[in-house]
């Protein structure tokens, strides 16, 4: 399977393992990236925001942007 | 638009005292919760710090066009919602940490609906036309196109027509969660639990027939 159609495909059927929701994900998302940094286990502390961060493109993008911010703010 | 308020469920159950983090964050609730000079004097700089944080966003992602002003409306409303929420920080990042979520949603929410302004947004549920013009590729084998076919069927076959035009919509056409939220007049957390529930149908379907997407992506 090309990498085009597997990516394809993991964005219709959506992560496996359970997930948190998008309120969830917000609400925890600064905690979340915070462990990240810190080269914390974040996901044992927030189970389900790993599997929902690789099928919410949108909460994705705010992860990125919390921790690109706090990369710079700090670099 | 889809605001902070809007797309985050309210907290309504009481909330613990927080353990700040540092003397800073403590600072913060502090001077935001008091009443006269120094209440406003922190909400000025509060709006700072998010406006500083959506310029970052909106730079991030390339937008160009109406920066400042998206900027400045995204500080606007991530202010209000700090302000309405605080109550429910509960010390668990650094308070900064947790303005700067607020302001990079609104950022974010903002850029997406602009580069989607007087575009349409595709409801078209012809998921199988979508899955093999934007699915396959030259090289994919048997098996793959098997997989293509029953996610088409399955998505066709088990899915509400709600559920259909959500996923296809989101998955197929791009069109980001916020986008479309807002033109149905729902929440990102409402579509989203929609389209959970849709790919919990498809992959329940796939299993039914021995099929599934691995953790490697390969067909059974």
């Amino acid at each position: 399977m090309n990498e085009k159609t597997r990516n394809r495909l993991a964005g219709v059927l959506g992560p496996a393992a359970a997930e948190v929701s998008c309120e969830v994900c917000f609400d925890e998302l600064d905690r979340f990236v915070e462990l990240e940094l810190a080269g914390a286990d974040a996901e044992a502390a927030v189970p389900g925001m790993t599997a929902h961060l690789e099928g919410c493109p949108a909460c994705a993008e705010d992860h990125a942007a919390l921790r690109a911010l706090l990369v710079a703010s700090e670099g | 638009m889809l605001s902070t308020a809007a797309s985050v469920a309210p907290v309504t159950a009481p909330q613990p005292t927080p353990l700040f983090p540092d003397p800073e964050s403590e600072r913060w609730v502090a001077d935001l919760g008091a009443a006269g000079p120094a209440h406003d004097a922190a909400v000025a700089r509060l709006h700072d710090l998010l406006l500083r944080a959506a310029r970052f966003e909106l730079r991030r992602r390339g937008a160009h066009v109406d920066l400042d002003d998206l900027a400045q409306q995204a500080a606007g409303d991530a202010c209000v919602a700090i302000l309405a929420k605080l109550q429910t920080y509960r010390g668990q990042s650094r308070f900064t940490t947790w303005a700067y979520k607020f302001a990079l949603l609104e950022a974010a929410v903002k850029a997406r609906r602009r580069a989607w302004v007087g575009r349409e947004v595709p409801l078209d549920d012809d998921a199988g036309a979508l899955l093999a013009h934007r699915g396959a590729g030259p090289d994919d084998d048997a098996e793959t196109a098997e997989l293509l076919r029953a996610v088409s069927d399955a998505i066709a076959t088990v899915l509400t027509s709600h559920q259909r035009a959500v996923l296809v919509a989101i998955t197929l056409q791009d069109v980001p969660i916020d986008v479309l939220a807002e033109r149905l007049g729902t929440t990102r957390g409402a579509l989203y639990k929609t389209l959970h529930d849709a790919r919990r149908k498809l992959r329940a379907q796939l299993a039914l027939q021995g099929l599934r997407l691995d953790s490697e992506g390969d067909a059974r």
